[in-house]
């Protein structure tokens, strides 16, 4: 490609530039196909969390953009990430959703793979392919594997920088989503059941919307209402009528040249722990203990209070109900949404029911609040689609222009942008990685085998 | 002459019909979209639950359905919270129901497998037709496991199972009532 030939995607379709993005990119075939070549396999994508596979050869399904994978700890504990697909005629070798198991066998022809991935069993080894089969190179396709604080990202990419590259300057938000309350590292504890369903929008919408946009609060005006948090009082949040008064700023971060993003609270730095379980001792002791640690751990740094953010490109991690959301792409007009809930391990059963209760009741399709992200998202989606209103780019140029950096205090500095309040920053950020990918063409779409293994 | 036999059929065909007749004003409140009148029929202390169910091997269906008050359900939870599911559609402001679904509740293959003097154990099929807007449209389809506690002539539901036979979600929400 010669290096003059002009960019679809930067500076036309996604004009970060002047806040505008056609509604193309959440509409058309092409551009999603586009989207499967040249982002979904060179991004680390979220698999899963290893309390999910705590021994040695449980597995569980987990996806990559479009494909099933199995997420499995063979028995020598090491855990891998492999194409659930037969090498022989691409029947899945793994159909139950979860389990324990030495090996997978393909139902097809019973290709014989080990926990490991290799294959290991072959009918008619002799009298079928007499023994000219290199099983050496017929083993699943395994992808990269990265371990962050328990949680499991994957990439099948080579050329793909390291995880913690990956992350750029996101690091800092994501130790303290991967943090426990206390503000260490310990471990959390996947809860049992991945909940799964289907929304008829593009992928895209649940990964801007969660990158940051407090714009969007009116979608949520009826849940605001009632009763959800799980301090028992009205509002969604703990922080909208118990703890509310400890904001200093409400901020919007991107990390701009990875387009990772994070939202939260920045607290006054003479906050004091505010009572917010008080009907329910265990839980209020809890997690006062928990916020004394984290202060004497944190110092000044404890001032942080994430929301959550969007890791390019497809997972969302939501504090506090602590979840990872996954946004899988099922074609350009629907999305197959996944997600966890974790609670710290050893918290006491009283603290991972209030958690437990207040997750499934928040997100999800049975959740108060994301029921009404869904409904807008797939509304938003339709209006992306018509022929008329496609010639009309959507704006996104709120706050552009105000974003700083090493602002409001510096230890928030590196390479990230912040603006207060509602603002379009996260968004710019992360569409501009994503035209950046899109302008770069894939190296190759198949993998030829060698003259020695093709027998 | 002996009637026994006639009196214990007769005796079951009762409660079956007052069963039914119960079930089938449930359904009309639902789909006449009187949630509040339909909270009443609620005991105080009901726990409705609805697993998410999971694709198992030969040999492990017992690990079909997620546990109830342990791991992710679709729903796990009591009368409070139903109460607030109906507030927020009653604020004409819930988008996900606004405008509200038109929904048909259908409920078949009804038994009564235990029967004491103060709660009935029951079990149906219910075929829940939704459709929103101009072509949202979805089934829900599945099992349902009830306690009914007898007051006076009727009942009151103290505990409801939701088993839904889908493993994804095909609705892309659950916003309403089974």
């Amino acid at each position: 490609m010669g290096g003059d030939a002009p960019h679809k995607y930067t500076g036309d379709l996604v004009n970060i530039e002047r806040g505008r993005i056609s509604r193309e990119i959440f509409s058309a075939r092409a551009v999603y196909d586009d989207e499967l070549e040249r982002i979904f396999p060179k991004s680390w994508l979220f698999i899963g969390h290893e309390s999910q596979v705590p021994e040695p050869g449980d597995y569980i399904l987990s996806r990559m953009a479009e494909e099933s994978v199995i997420f499995n700890r063979d028995r020598r504990g090491k855990l891998h990430v492999m194409l659930n697909n037969c090498r022989h005629r691409g029947m899945r070798v793994c159909r139950a959703d979860s389990g324990n198991a030495r090996k997978f066998m393909c139902p097809f022809h019973a290709w014989t793979f080990s926990d490991e991935g290799a294959l290991i069993g072959v009918p008619k080894l002799d009298t079928g392919y007499h023994n000219e089969l290199d099983k050496s190179q017929w083993g699943l396709i395994e992808a990269r594997v990265a371990r962050y604080h328990g949680f499991v990202f994957a990439c099948w990419d080579e050329e793909t920088p390291d995880f913690e590259t990956y992350l750029g300057d996101l690091r800092f938000y994501f130790d303290d989503y991967c943090e426990l309350p206390d503000g260490t590292f310990g471990d959390w504890q996947a809860f049992g059941g991945i909940f799964k369903w289907k929304v008829p929008c593009n992928w895209k919408f649940g990964a801007e919307n969660f990158a940051g946009d407090y714009y969007h609060n009116p979608s949520h005006a009826s849940v605001d209402q009632v009763v959800l948090s799980p301090a028992g009082t009205k509002g969604r949040h703990t922080y909208d009528e118990v703890t509310r008064e400890r904001e200093l700023y409400k901020l919007n971060i991107c990390v701009t040249p990875e387009g990772h993003t994070a939202r939260g609270e920045l607290f006054k730095d003479d906050y004091d722990y505010i009572p917010t379980y008080q009907d329910m001792a265990v839980v209020e002791d809890y997690f006062r203990e928990c916020y004394t640690k984290r202060q004497e751990r944190l110092g000044e740094k404890a001032r942080w209070f994430g929301h959550g953010g969007t890791i390019f490109p497809n997972v969302s991690y939501s504090n506090g109900v602590q979840s990872m959301g996954t946004w899988h792409p099922s074609g350009p007009n629907e999305t197959e949404i996944w997600r966890i809930f974790l609670a710290p391990k050893d918290a006491p059963v009283e603290v991972k029911n209030v958690l437990r209760h207040y997750v499934i009741r928040y997100q999800g399709p049975a959740g108060l609040t994301e029921q009404d992200d869904m409904e807008n998202w797939g509304s938003a989606h339709l209006g992306a689609k018509g022929t008329i209103a496609r010639r009309h780019d959507f704006h996104y140029g709120m706050g552009m222009g105000y974003e700083q950096k090493g602002w409001p205090v510096e230890w928030l500095g590196g390479e990230v942008h912040a603006t207060e309040d509602v603002s379009e920053q996260n968004q710019r950020a992360y569409y501009a990685r994503w035209a950046e990918m899109m302008d770069t063409p894939p190296d190759t779409r198949r993998h030829p085998v060698s003259v020695e293994a093709a027998e | 002459m002996d009637q026994s036999p006639d009196k214990a059929l007769m005796d079951q065909i009762l409660v079956r019909y007052r069963v039914e007749q119960f079930y089938t004003m449930e359904a009309e409140l639902l789909d006449g979209r009187q949630f509040e009148a339909w909270l009443d029929l609620l005991a105080d202390d009901i726990r409705y639950w609805m697993p998410v169910t999971r694709n198992r091997n030969f040999g492990e269906w017992d690990g079909e359905h997620t546990n109830e008050g342990e791991d992710l359900n679709w729903f796990d939870e009591g009368k409070f919270e139903l109460e607030q599911r109906v507030k927020q559609i009653m604020t004409g402001i819930h988008w996900a129901e606004e405008p509200v679904s038109r929904t048909t509740h259908m409920f078949s293959n009804l038994q009564v497998i235990d029967e004491s003097a103060d709660t009935l154990l029951t079990r149906v099929r219910f075929l829940i037709y939704r459709n929103r807007n101009e072509t949202e449209t979805d089934f829900f389809v599945g099992k349902r496991h009830d306690k009914l506690r007898r007051i006076g002539e009727g009942f009151e539901v103290a505990a409801r199972e939701i088993y839904l036979d889908q493993s994804v979600l095909q609705a892309k929400n659950l916003t309403i009532f089974f």
